[in-house]
């Protein structure tokens, strides 16, 4: 059956975007409502699709240079893009509906409700493209919208500076994904996923060609999911509004590199190598971020690091090879680190715009709703049974176990870090007294802002059953390992619970004190230092080329060569007629001598 | 017997002498005059031309006369140039000698 469906899906908040700006800016609440319309006949076209047995999309081709280059405008809708459709979309609608109480007296309203229109119509472009080029292309267009949702404060330095970060670490990704299509697109001679999975076989024979270019395709993801190296900006894009922080840099957006590993899996699971370099580099991703979350007192940046350590869970399910389970983890993920996030941006906005847990403290009672939606989310988070987080997080232990044990211990500790952080920010946040006006004076939240929250608590502790997952996602069969791994996770996550409570109840400040960790292992001051060293070779390099090669050597090269035979030649102009007339009968004679002697 | 090689031999000599005299001679009118001595050295050679190029018919080959007219009509005007040039000269700098006329120099 093929449909018009997906094309809707896109195009509207595409639409909705161009008429916000072109149109409607001036006017905040017509700017807004045709946002929210928009994702959510978004939202409603992709159930429609979602239910739809074998949905077929028009493909309009593009580029048309074959048998060298095809480039289509196609959709693929499989269940793996099915879902996520619903996700985003869903989870964007929830999160616009928040966001108009969050940005309700915003001066820049317009312009955030059309950078998240978007935002969406590029996030839905990732999930839709059948080909690595148009997903390189919205590949880049998500990178812009976070740009401007991160910098949508822009006055304030802060969150210039880490839009400014977000997108030039994000550059250095894509540059690796670009490569890394084009070593595939010149093995395969194709960029359509389904094409370049039959003609495998080309490069399955390569191993090195084959695990540079699956290497270089993950660039992307470690620059989109922000993996460690290239995790440094995704903290500090937490300097945007918090609904961004909710829909893009925890649910969808920093998704999309887990997705794009699990669309090209084919590819990537092709080379033992990449896998296990995938599998090592989420692994450390999920510890280091914990480590660092244990000791950050800002609750948008625990929340930030906690999605680090979250994402460095489904890149390492990748490498395990098992897209299924980074899925299912995704999936889960995604509503219950939204539901956490707006659940924090209730709590800033309350508390007007106060971030740090030091100064909050005793909210449980004041903001009930907030606080049994954010239970809901950490439980869900911490993976503590029967919540979502439980199923998921043990599957991909299971599937460590089973594959490799030094990256099970470590997912283990993970998770007892987590657990830890998480009631550390719980006790902290709403137990206790309260440590500032701000935190005695907390009222709960508008319905606009607490309806989201109160929906999103739902999935975030259903998804994770058997039954409701499999209605989405195609789940691995599991082998059955008794009760070892989910013990082991259950105790290791109790351990962090109770650890938590003993360490920090009825705290003023924090009892710990790590510099190391809580300066986040300094990867910013290296990365500073890196980045000064090595424009203080390149540019004196360059000074020096400019100096002694361009301007000494060819420009003054030029002037002086040129002045040098001016010299040389003016010793004849010595103004004397009869010289002149010497030289002239010389020539002459010369030219005699050349055109009848020789 | 006189062949058109003598002719050119005394041209050349003409042509020569007037050449050094050219290089020579410091004086302006002397030089004018030097270089009438080239000139007429060609025409000289010119006419030898004509008169030893004959035709099936016996007649010279007049191409190379009328040559030389030209040469004597030109030489006529350049005279006439000349010479005013070199009065202007001695009006300004009181002098006819070539050693003092060098500001054309850098």
């Amino acid at each position: 059956m093929s449909s018009a469906l997906p094309w809707y899906i896109l195009l509207l908040p595409f639409f909705a975007a161009v008429v916000i700006v072109l149109l409607t800016k001036s006017s905040r609440g017509l700017s807004s409502f045709i946002s929210v319309a928009a994702v959510l006949g978004s939202f409603i076209c992709s159930c429609l699709v979602f239910t739809t047995e074998n949905i077929r999309s028009i493909e309009l081709t593009w580029i048309d240079l074959r048998p060298i280059l095809y480039v289509p405008l196609g959709f693929v809708l499989d269940d793996l893009s099915k879902t996520m459709l619903v996700l985003v979309t869903g989870i964007g609608a929830l999160i616009h509906i928040y966001s108009l109480g969050y940005m309700k007296d915003d001066a820049g309203k317009s312009r955030y409700f059309a950078s998240l229109s978007f935002f969406m119509f590029s996030m839905l472009g990732i999930v839709l493209s059948n080909n690595f080029v148009m997903m390189f292309i919205f590949w880049e267009l998500v990178g812009v919208s976070s740009y401007l949702l991160i910098g949508h404060w822009f006055e304030r330095d802060a969150a210039a500076e880490a839009a400014k970060k977000a997108f030039l670490t994000n550059r250095i990704g894509d540059f690796g994904f670009m490569l890394g299509i084009l070593m595939a697109w010149t093995a395969t001679g194709s960029v359509v996923f389904d094409d370049m999975a039959q003609e495998l076989g080309r490069i399955t024979s390569y191993p090195g060609y084959l695990t540079v270019a699956t290497l270089l395709i993950f660039c992307g993801a470690v620059g989109k999911s922000a993996q460690f190296p290239l995790h440094v900006w995704l903290p500090d894009a937490m300097e945007g509004p918090t609904p961004i922080s909710a829909l893009i840099h925890a649910a969808t957006m920093v998704a999309a590199g887990v997705y794009m590993l699990v669309r090209v899996g084919f590819l990537i699971q092709a080379s033992a190598t990449a896998l296990s370099v995938i599998a090592w580099i989420g692994t450390v991703t999920a510890v280091m971020a914990a480590l660092i979350a244990t000791q950050q007192n800002d609750i948008k940046r625990i929340l930030a690091y906690s999605t680090l350590s979250q994402l460095g869970y489904m890149v390492m399910a990748v490498g395990l090879a098992s897209g299924e389970a980074a899925m299912f983890h995704l999936f889960t993920h995604a509503f219950f680190k939204a539901l956490l996030f707006l659940g924090a941006g209730s709590i800033i906005v309350m508390l007007h715009h106060e971030q740090n847990i030091w100064k909050m403290g005793g909210l449980a009672g004041r903001l009930g709703i907030t606080f049994l939606t954010f239970m809901a989310g950490t439980l869900a988070l911490i993976g503590f049974p029967p919540f979502s987080g439980f199923f998921s997080k043990d599957l991909i232990l299971a599937l460590a176990y089973e594959k490799n044990p030094a990256i099970f211990w470590l997912a283990l500790f993970t998770a007892f870090l987590t657990a830890f952080y998480m009631v550390r920010l719980i006790v902290v946040v709403f137990f206790g007294k309260p440590r500032s006006e701000h935190a005695r004076a907390g009222r709960e939240a508008p319905w606009v802002m607490i309806t989201p929250l109160m929906i999103l608590a739902i999935p975030a502790f259903a998804s994770g059953f058997g039954f409701v997952a499999k209605l989405f996602l195609p789940l691995p069969a599991q082998e059955e390992h008794g009760w070892l791994v989910p013990g082991l996770a259950l105790a290791a996550t109790l351990a962090g619970i109770t650890l938590a409570v003993v360490l920090y109840r009825r705290r003023e400040s924090d009892p710990l004190d790590f510099a190391l960790v809580r300066d986040r292992f300094y990867f910013d001051e290296i990365y500073g230092f890196l980045i000064k060293a090595t424009q203080g070779v390149l540019a004196s390099l360059s000074a020096f080329i400019d100096r002694w090669i361009l301007d000494v050597g060819i420009i003054r090269g030029a002037g002086g060569t040129t002045w040098g035979f001016g010299s040389l030649l003016r010793l004849l102009q010595v103004g004397n007629l009869q010289a002149y007339s010497f030289l002239f009968g010389l020539g002459i004679v010369g030219l005699i001598y050349f055109t009848l002697f020789r | 017997m006189i062949t058109l090689g003598h002719y050119l031999i005394v041209s050349g000599l003409l042509f020569t002498i007037g050449f050094a005299g050219v290089l020579l001679r410091r004086n302006i009118i002397i030089i004018f005059m030097s270089l009438e001595l080239m000139l007429n050295a060609a025409n000289l050679s010119l006419v030898a031309f004509s008169r030893f190029r004959v035709d099936s018919a016996g007649m010279p080959n007049y191409n190379a006369q009328v040559f030389v007219f030209f040469i004597i009509t030109v030489a006529a005007a350049e005279v006439a140039v000349g010479l005013a040039i070199i009065v202007a000269l001695y009006r300004a700098r009181q002098t006819t000698h070539v050693e003092d006329v060098n500001s054309l120099k850098f």
